[in-house]
């Protein structure tokens, strides 16, 4: 379970002065539910989400997180959480089984069950070809299977997904769609985000629009749909994020 | 504190980087090789220019002297000088070392040595040229023994005895034990060394640990783990400490092998030359464990110091750029040590560097001051406990780890 109650993050930049990374986002997720988070190049979706993950603390407002309180207690949060980007690499020194035990280790798992989880996730990941080889000499899926392995080692319940797909093949993007419809069904809370229409219509439960920082609309797509007349999602994106440009 | 997940971050950070190279090569090879090599080349160049300019015999012109034959025949006869036709230009003769040193004996000389109203003799040289000065030096010991002969052989005619012009004899003797003439030829240069050795064996694991990380994506990664931020630092921090201190261990027991080979080699080349024989170094190995324990503090001083600024970089590079005026900001201070003169003082032992590398001086030449030991072990740990907090508050800063 998420939920963010007027999630704001103030970032001041020299050249540009104050900026609203995000500017009172509050919205709800429930457990078995992907709600994707849909906006453009600097909308403010990875800041969100690294709140939500506690890599960044927010200025104002706060969430709580499978339970605990990003802001009071954001080690418990972290523990709870699985955060997977475009941004978080593998470590390349390390083979793909050591990456996935130093963060079991770090998640505080015990020798034994860190052994069982690993063969677990290689055999559901199908790993076991890579598994010991570094992970600089990998291909782009295996790092990815790689880090999904990473991100699933402490089994949490809340999985934060920040554009998982970009730059991948489309064998591989699905590969990964596969698994966040995986990780719904054994009644995780996802939350997901993308710059890409068709996969937040493919993927998600409920969409939330951001624009500049701000959730502009919320709902299914089928809602968001009624709501603007439109019967693609891309013109209703316009409409609801920018509804001045729309034309 | 989680020590568990430090000991976690730490032995990872330690694997990762025993398997690259560059660490490897920065940390171990080269400070592994450095000592010997350096010291090998410096003191066997030395060596072998001391004993060949021995081995030389001197090039000497006698100026004027064409009237005192017996002086030139008895120069010629101790063997210890060639000897040049005379000619007007021999004061730009020794400048070009053409003629090591000139004498100018004054007409008259040998008659007038009997009556003992010699006129002065004048040797030339070229101070601070070695062998130039090696040959005058052996002209004056030629000239003073020729000036005693002369006054003991007026004292005899006249029956008086020969203590009357030397009532006494003066002789020279070295109390210096062997390790503090050994540790002042080695003391400034050792502790030199060590120190500039912490800071580059903690550079490169600082910068692959800090900025190397950011750069390629995995701090992100390792900051979604649930241990604390102060965790992630002390782990990755205790692994830069590491590096420094492992750069200084494999130079040190390089160190003592290479002092036990050119201890002979020296030995081999100042044999039989008294007091020079003792300009072997040999080290005191109590103050080398002295210094080791100086050192440790500087370790954990710089390593805090590069780990901050690595932190603030956001690419290897920039850090590098960051780092490198660091090197020379260090050396200053480090190479007040190699200077003669300056003594240890209770100013300077709260001058950071400059006091450890001042004590070391002392330690190795056997001289412990207790006092400024505690004050500069004290102060130095100070400076490094709070160039440590730093670091801890810059990572726990957002505005530094996801910096763009
Ligand atoms: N560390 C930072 N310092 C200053 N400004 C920042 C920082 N991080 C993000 N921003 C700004 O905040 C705004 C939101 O950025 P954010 O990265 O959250 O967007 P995004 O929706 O993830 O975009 P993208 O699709 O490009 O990933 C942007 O204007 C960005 O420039
Ligand atoms: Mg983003």
């Amino acid at each position: 379970m998420i939920e963010a109650t007027l999630l704001t993050k103030v970032f001041h930049d020299k050249k540009r002065g104050e900026i609203r990374g995000a500017d009172g986002v509050s919205f709800r997720v429930e457990p078995g539910r992907i709600y994707g988070l849909l906006g453009a190049n600097g909308a403010g979706k990875t800041t969100t989400l690294r709140m939500l993950a506690t890599l960044l603390k927010p200025t104002s407002g706060t969430a709580i997180v499978a339970g605990y309180d990003v802001v009071r207690e954001p080690d418990k949060v972290r523990a709870s959480v699985g955060f997977l980007a475009a941004s978080t690499a593998l470590y390349g020194r390390l083979t793909a089984r050591e990456m996935i035990t130093y963060f079991g280790r770090l998640n505080g798992l015990d020798e034994p069950s860190l052994r069982a989880r690993v063969r677990l996730l290689a055999d559901e990941l199908d790993m076991y070809d890579f598994l010991d080889r570094r992970c600089e000499k990998l291909s782009t899926g295996m790092k990815q299977k790689t880090s999904i392995a990473r991100t699933l080692v402490h089994d949490p319940q809340v999985m934060i997904f920040d554009e998982p797909t970009v730059g991948l093949d489309v064998m591989t993007a699905r590969s990964i769609v596969r698994f966040v419809r995986e990780c719904r069904a054994r009644g995780k809370t996802v939350i997901y985000s993308t710059h890409v229409m068709s996969e937040a219509e493919k993927l998600c439960d409920v969409i939330g629009i951001i624009h500049e920082g701000a959730l502009k609309a919320e709902g299914t797509v089928a809602q968001l749909k009624a709501r603007t007349g439109e019967t693609d999602l891309e013109e209703c994106f316009v409409k609801l994020a920018c509804p001045g440009e729309a034309n | 504190m989680n020590w568990r997940a430090v000991g976690t971050i730490y032995a990872k950070e330690l694997r990762d980087l025993l398997r690259d190279r560059r660490t490897l090569v920065s940390t171990i090879v080269i400070p592994t090789f450095i000592m010997p090599a350096l010291m090998l080349v410096v003191v066997k160049t030395a060596s072998t220019i001391v004993s060949k300019a021995r081995a030389e015999i001197p090039r000497i012109m006698v100026i004027g002297g064409d009237d005192s034959p017996g002086i030139r025949a008895e120069l010629e006869k101790t063997g210890k000088f060639r000897l040049e036709r005379a000619s007007g230009d021999w004061k730009s003769l020794i400048s070009n070392k053409r003629v090591r040193a000139a004498v100018e004996i004054p007409a008259g000389f040998e008659r007038a040595l009997g009556s003992g109203s010699a006129p002065a003799i004048t040797l030339y040289d070229y101070q601070g040229e070695l062998k130039s000065g090696l040959a005058s030096e052996q002209l004056r010991t030629f000239f003073t023994g020729l000036r005693s002969r002369a006054t003991d052989k007026l004292l005899a005619e006249r029956g008086l005895p020969a203590s009357i012009a030397r009532p006494f004899e003066v002789t020279q003797k070295n109390v210096a034990p062997p390790e503090k003439v050994g540790g002042n030829l080695l003391g400034g240069f050792v502790p030199y060394f060590l120190i500039f050795l912490c800071l580059t064996g903690a550079m490169y694991p600082a910068m692959d640990l800090t900025a190397g990380e950011k750069e390629r994506g995995t701090m992100e990664t390792l900051l979604c783990c649930p241990a604390s931020r102060t965790a992630i630092v002390l782990g990755k921090f205790l692994t830069v400490v590491t590096g420094s201190l492992a750069s200084v261990a494999f130079s040190l027991i390089s160190l003592v092998f290479s002092l036990l080979m050119i201890g002979s080699t020296i030995g081999a080349a100042t044999k039989g030359m008294g007091p020079a024989g003792e300009m072997t170094p040999t080290i005191d190995p109590l103050g080398i464990l002295g210094v080791l324990a100086m050192v440790l503090p500087i370790a954990v001083l710089f390593s805090a110091v590069v780990f901050a600024v690595c932190l603030f970089a956001k690419s290897a590079k920039e850090a590098q750029s960051y780092v490198t005026p660091l090197v020379f900001v260090i050396i200053i201070p480090c190479g007040i040590g190699l200077l003669p003169g300056i003594d240890l003082n209770l100013h300077l032992a709260f001058v950071p560097i400059a006091n450890v590398s001042l004590v070391c001086k002392e330690m190795l030449s056997g001289v412990w001051h207790w006092g400024y030991i505690a004050v500069i072990f004290g102060s130095t740990a100070l400076y490094a406990a709070a160039a440590l907090a730093l670091a801890v508050a810059m990572f726990k800063r957002e505005g530094v780890i996801f910096r763009t």
